[in-house]
């Protein structure tokens, strides 16, 4: 029986500019006790979806059609009285981002005890008592006293829990998830979707889950929608989708990132060609046409397409019998053969000295990066990788050790007292493309000044050729050049930075999480791009990053760090497969992956990441180590295990048993 | 049913959609000036404040008694008459000719005096915000020793005691608003040093002085008109406030603010030599006023 | 909390003496001045040249500033109060004590005999304009903040620019105009005597709604900024969505948040009265601190001037004090 029915709902934004349609006709129905998976790029209309069954869409938003049956009512025609009545009772939300969600000023005790006082009319010391047992129910460590904390005492993962309590107080019929894990780490993230899963066969709750991750998708819903520009375009169990996709669309998300256990050698990634139409443009018919291989003139546009396909797996496509998968494209790069270090780590250490002690942002880093290879540094937040990053590129130096490029010694001089030769050899790309350019200077300026400085031309003429050059080698008409930053894409802008850093002739190429701010669609596009730059120009890319998918996907060696040490290090091939670093295996167990059938070993671990002000002694992973041998793990540092192929380990349990066991991945998975 | 499709590659089809998604670049949204006259408020404001200039533009064209010369037979009946439409004032110069002429100056000294404090200002704030360490300190510090005095003190004290002139208060506008700027310009470079774009000057072995003017400045521009408008509609109302305290811009000349104050004496007998060069005051201000509230608005609407 | 106020009360006496000294180097800008003041416009140029002899005013100004400062700490006998000097000038309270703030030249009397009663007067006025203005601009800036963009909002608002757009001099004209002149309703001067015809009460009237008119337009502007930033916060959106009716969720969940930034505004207002009061009691002519400042400042009584300025300045310093005291209070993150 349907708990939730959305029918061709319409909702339009009215601007001074006109009304704009967010979403053109909904339709989506949601079981008892179902979960529902919605997968959708930035600007699909999710958030509106979800603000809409609410009836919460600010002064501009409007129901202009449709349905949304629920319990008996229509919350679309609703009285205000009746909503309050649904709101945070039968129908809650838990937020994306769980720090802004909380009010600062309020204990967390009294946000809490509000929901069953405005719901169940419980007396204040009834409700919280309530509170403290849904906090117990979300493993919230000692609930009774986060009662009376404030939202900025608890840290990113704990607030999230207390967002999920709030919304199951009310014990509600359906629970709406806004991309609930973004901004978490992946061990946080997947411990709070194990959580999920947990209330919600205590609670019978059904879920409407909201994201842009296919992985995270793959692994909490029963049955899933895919949305593009506010239609719903195709929907169907959750296997079905992943194993045989219908739209066009969805088979070119699964194209663009990277299979389970795929390399750069194996497979290529295939982007879909430009971006998601903004509300104001939405094409006629097909919104999906003007990006489509398929697209056929006369047939796409000529109208709206209605749902097609076959029961239990709905398609919004007219030749979605017709078009075939296109088999991956085979990859263009082969492995290098090996070549000499670049660029040498040894001992680097960096002690911020804080009010509150010294804390060792890098502590002993050791490792090499090969020449034209991709090095890829692993680790959650408060690992150390970006300080690492920031000594190489000479934005700070190290407090000791050394860091030798091209055998000078380059950790403590930073870009001031390199020579200009080393400061374009090492150039960065950076994770936010917001603000990786200048929004007052146009794109034309940016690579100008960067020739000019790293390039080292001078004369005007062969400036402007050298920009022209550059945009053509990120596939940007060179009339880009007269651009603003806002009116570009974040994988435009996100282009441009690569430009920018190959305006002298880069040796290294520091790349810092480049595509985690991107939509799906169009990390391809720049990871491909990145990879046959840096392939052709022979650089060594150091990739950051803490999406294991990408980084088995891109990297030669990987460096596993956890607070500011080396955990692991080692050929890519050896550090997916075992024997693992603890750590290593936890974050690949936790890491998500666009395939419902591939249940991995749980490996979860306790607790927070420690204080880096205050780590262990001992392994600094011991804290949260699920297989801790016991008090030598806390006390000394863990020996170094070296295998046959280079792969080091740094761990007091043996390599046998570190190797005796089973792999997180399917052989077949890890091996092409 | 299904109709025809003509047989196509795989590589037609992929090379059409390339070229049908082509790297569509978005038109720029138009500036927050070219927005303006969507704004109602703004628009009021920019009327008066235009109105105003036009007025001290045309002075000197203007079929207007000199702003200095003594009409003694209209001294009697100093009210509005046709000789004199204002009326005149104690010394029976025409009021409407010094409304016009003092125009001239507060819409010089104003804007003159507000520029410059943002010289001063935006230098130090940029110093503090990007430097940190012991020069924010510095400037931090200075700037909250002259911000602890109350505005209209500091003005008093200080022309008092240099004594009244143009100059002076210019001198004056710096030394009490600058800190005030540099407050702000501080907060937003603090926000923007951070930013990956000065980063990436950094890695181009940028100078401290190019980051500061050439990365940081220019992104400061949105928050600073506001501020801009708002403080000179704010100096208008001080160089008023001095001229009415006897502290202005030395007589003979024309000061709206002295004007009050000559009139405020007769107010008793003659009210409306005092009211008009005040209506004309608040008008000029309230234009600044509205002004900087219509653009704030329209800046939030970004 | 011990540790911020000490933080705070230490930057706090640091901006005081260096104000003080800054205001010292502006008054005492050319030596001679002194001992001209103090012997009025009548002396003699050798008399001048005797005096600042006798009391090293030639001595560079960090110098004369610690000595000024002595005599005010009472560590140093007030030199003009030397009967040798023939000057006449006589403190009943001694020429060395705590709180010597010297001798006015231009009211012939120790300063300590005139500014406290002046103090007084205009603690008296500003105490009324600030209770008028703090509920006056929360309603205004609130019900304005509630719906932005509504017709009520833009009513408010374009009334509160109006009101900020008009200095205290133009308004009391304006005001004086229509209620003392045309209506002949209220006094236009406010000098506090009995015998002037109009019982005392009506004689603040015009003065704190100068006061208050204009000051209130530009706070209500800032409570409704806040409360407009606050209203588009997510967490507003959380407590709305919970199911909280919308007047509970404006008063359990908006109000204390926005409130925080116009806390810290509505108290600086207090140091904007002590200069404010400086141009409405010279309108109506109010016997009070400001007006006495001015009088000093045109006449160049540097020692009522260094003693008025320190006393707002101290004002000022303990306002800021509370604010910061007050901020800490209102906002959870502050106190870590």
């Amino acid at each position: 029986m349907a708990l939730l029915e959305i029918e061709d709902l319409r909702v339009e934004y009215r601007t001074l500019r006109g009304a704009v349609t967010a979403l053109p006709g909904f339709s989506l129905t949601i079981g008892e006790g179902e979960s529902v998976g919605l997968v959708g790029e930035s600007g699909c209309g999710k958030t509106t979806l979800l603000m809409a069954m609410l009836r919460h869409l600010g002064p501009a938003g409007v129901i202009t059609g449709g349905a949304i049956r629920f319990e008996g009512r229509d919350l679309a025609h609703a009285s205000e009285a009746d909503l309050a009545k649904v709101r945070g009772s039968r129908i809650a939300i838990v937020y994306q981002e769980p720090a802004s969600a909380l009010n600062p000023t309020m204990t967390i005790g009294a946000q809490l005890a509000e929901v069953p006082m405005q719901h169940q009319r419980l007396p204040r010391a009834a409700a919280l008592a309530r509170a403290a047992e849904v906090l117990a129910d979300v493993h919230m460590p000692d609930p009774r006293a986060a009662l009376s904390r404030y939202p900025h005492q608890l840290s990113g993962g704990q607030k999230q829990r207390v967002v999920i309590a709030m919304a199951l107080l009310a014990n509600p019929a359906l629970l709406l998830l806004d991309e609930p894990t973004t901004g978490l780490d992946v061990t946080v993230e997947a411990a709070v979707i194990d959580l999920i899963g947990e209330l919600r066969a205590k609670y019978r709750t059904a879920l409407l889950y909201i994201s842009h991750n296919l992985g995270l998708i793959a692994r909490v819903a029963d049955r899933v929608g895919v949305m593009y520009a506010g239609e719903l375009v195709e929907e169907a169990t959750a296997v079905e989708i992943f194993a045989a996709p219908r739209h066009p669309y969805t088979r070119g998300l699964l194209a663009a990132i990277p299979r389970p256990g795929a390399s750069k050698e194996t497979a290529a990634l295939l982007p879909i060609p430009g971006t998601v139409p903004s509300l104001a443009h939405r094409p006629p018919g097909c919104g999906f046409a003007p990006r489509c291989a398929h697209f056929s003139p006369g047939l796409c546009d000529a109208g709206p397409v209605a749902m097609a396909g076959t029961e239990g797996h709905r398609v919004r496509c007219l030749r979605w019998a017709e078009v075939t998968a296109a088999p991956a494209p085979p990859s263009f790069h082969r492995a290098a053969p090996p070549t000499a270090a670049l660029l040498e780590s040894r001992d680097l250490c960096k002690i911020y000295r804080l009010p509150a002690g010294a804390l060792k942002a890098n502590d002993g880093l050791d490792f090499a990066a090969l020449k034209g290879e991709v090095l890829a540094i692993v680790g959650e937040s408060g690992s150390g990788k970006s300080t690492f990053a920031r000594i190489l590129t000479g934005l700070e130096t190290a407090t000791s050790g050394s860091l030798r490029f091209a055998g000078a010694e380059i950790a403590n001089r930073t870009v001031h007292r390199r020579s200009a030769g080393e400061v374009a050899a090492i150039q960065m790309v950076f994770q936010n493309p917001d603000g990786t350019l200048n929004p007052s200077h146009a794109v034309g300026w940016a690579l100008g000044r960067a020739v000019r400085k790293l390039g080292g031309l001078r004369d005007r003429a062969k400036i402007a050729a050298r920009v022209e050059e550059l945009l053509a080698l990120v596939r940007l008409p060179a009339s880009a050049r007269h651009s603003r930053p806002r009116q570009l894409s974040g994988g435009q802008k996100q282009r441009i930075a690569i430009a920018r850093a190959f305006a002298g002739q880069p040796e290294i190429l520091v790349a810092d999480e480049p595509v985690s701010a991107l939509d799906v669609s169009v990390q391809a596009a720049v990871v491909n791009l990145l990879l046959a730059i840096q392939a052709e120009r022979g650089s060594t890319m150091v990739l950051i990053s803490h999406d294991l998918g990408l980084v088995r996907y891109l990297a030669d060696h990987v460096v596993v760090m956890y607070l500011g040490r080396v955990m692991e290090a080692g050929p890519s091939a050896a550090i997916f497969a075992p024997p693992y670093h603890p750590y290593t295996e936890a974050l690949l167990s936790a890491a998500p992956l666009p395939d419902p059938t591939h249940k991995p070993r749980r490996i979860r671990l306790e607790g927070e990441i420690p204080s880096p002000l205050n780590p262990p002694a001992g392994c600094r992973f011991a804290s949260r180590c699920p297989r801790k041998l016991g008090t030598v793990c806390e006390l000394t540092p863990p020996p170094l295990r070296e295998t046959a192929d280079g792969h080091l380990i740094f761990c007091h349990i043996p390599l046998e048993r570190l190797r005796a066991v089973t792999p997180v991945f399917a052989p077949e998975m890890v091996e092409p | 049913m299904k109709p025809p499709f003509p047989a196509r590659s795989a590589a037609d089809a992929a090379a059409g959609a390339v070229a049908r998604a082509a790297e569509q670049i978005d038109r720029p949204s138009p500036s927050l000036l070219a927005r303006l006259p969507s704004s109602r408020i703004a628009m009021a404001g920019l009327c008066l404040i235009l109105f105003w200039v036009l007025v001290a533009l045309l002075a000197p064209v203007l079929p207007l008694p000199s702003p200095t010369a003594q009409d003694y037979l209209a001294m009697g009946h100093p009210g509005p008459s046709a000789a004199h439409l204002l009326g005149v004032d104690t010394l029976g110069r025409d009021t409407l000719a010094r409304i016009v002429w003092g125009a001239r100056i507060v819409l010089l000294v104003a804007p003159v005096s507000v520029v410059a404090a943002y010289a001063v200002g935006c230098a130090m704030g940029l110093l503090a915000g990007y430097c940190g360490g012991w020069v924010d300190l510095l400037i931090s510090r200075l700037a909250d020793i002259i911000l602890a005095f109350p505005v209209v003190v500091l003005y008093v004290i200080l022309i008092a005691s240099v004594g009244a002139s143009a100059l002076n208060i210019v001198v004056a506008v710096i030394l009490s608003s600058a800190p005030a700027i540099s407050r702000i310009v501080r907060g937003i470079t603090l926000g923007i040093v951070r930013k990956d774009f000065v980063a990436a000057a950094h890695l181009r072995r940028e100078s401290a002085l190019h980051i500061m003017l050439i990365e940081i400045l220019p992104n400061c521009r949105g928050p600073l008109i506001t501020d801009f408008c708002l403080r000179l509609g704010y100096t208008t109302i001080m160089i008023g406030t001095l001229g009415f305290l006897g502290l202005g811009i030395p007589p003979p000349a024309p000061d709206w603010g002295g004007m009050v104050q000559e009139a405020t004496p007769m107010l008793i007998v003659f009210p409306l030599m005092a009211l008009f060069p005040a209506l004309a005051l608040i008008s000029l201000v309230l234009g600044f006023n509205l002004l900087a509230d219509g653009l704030n608005e329209l800046a939030q609407k970004d | 909390m011990v540790g911020l106020l000490l933080r705070r009360g230490a930057a706090l006496l640091l901006t005081l003496v260096a104000a003080s000294f800054l205001v010292f180097a502006l008054t005492q800008f050319s030596p001679a001045n002194v001992a001209r003041e103090t012997l009025g416009a009548y002396a003699l140029p050798e008399q001048v040249h005797i005096l600042s002899e006798k009391l090293h005013l030639q001595d560079p100004l960090v110098v004369r500033y610690v000595r000024w400062a002595e005599v005010l700490l009472g560590l140093r006998a007030d030199p003009l109060d030397d009967p040798a000097l023939g000057l006449h000038i006589h403190d009943p309270r001694g020429a060395r004590y705590f709180g010597n703030f010297g001798y006015s030249t231009l009211f012939h009397e120790p300063v300590n005999d005139i500014i406290w009663s002046r103090l007084a007067n205009t603690a008296v006025l500003a105490g009324i304009a600030f209770a008028v203005i703090v509920p006056l601009s929360m309603l205004l800036g609130i019900l304005a903040g509630m719906r932005p963009g509504s017709r009520l909002d833009r009513v408010l608002s374009i009334l509160s620019i109006t009101m900020t757009s008009m200095p205290e001099y133009a308004l009391g004209v304006i005001l004086a105009a229509i209620f003392a002149v045309w209506l002949k309703v209220l006094p236009g001067t406010s000098p506090l005597a009995k015998g002037t015809g109009w019982p005392l009460a009506s004689q603040f009237l015009l003065p704190v709604a100068v006061l208050a008119l204009y000051d209130s337009g530009y706070v209500a502007r800032m409570v409704r900024a806040s409360m407009i930033e606050v209203l588009g916060k997510p967490y507003i959106r959380t407590a709305l969505l919970k199911g909280l009716p919308r007047r509970r969720v404006i008063l359990r969940h908006a109000l204390r948040n926005a409130m925080i930034t116009p806390f810290t505004v509505i108290l600086l207002q207090i140091n904007w009265l002590i200069g404010g009061v400086v141009v409405t009691e010279t309108v109506f002519a109010y016997p009070g601190f400001g007006r006495m400042l001015l009088q000093a400042s045109l006449f160049g009584d540097i020692a009522l001037i260094e003693a008025a300025t320190l006393v707002a300045l101290f004002v000022a310093v303990v306002t800021q004090l509370l604010s910061d005291v007050g901020y800490w209070l209102l906002d959870p993150e502050a106190r870590g």
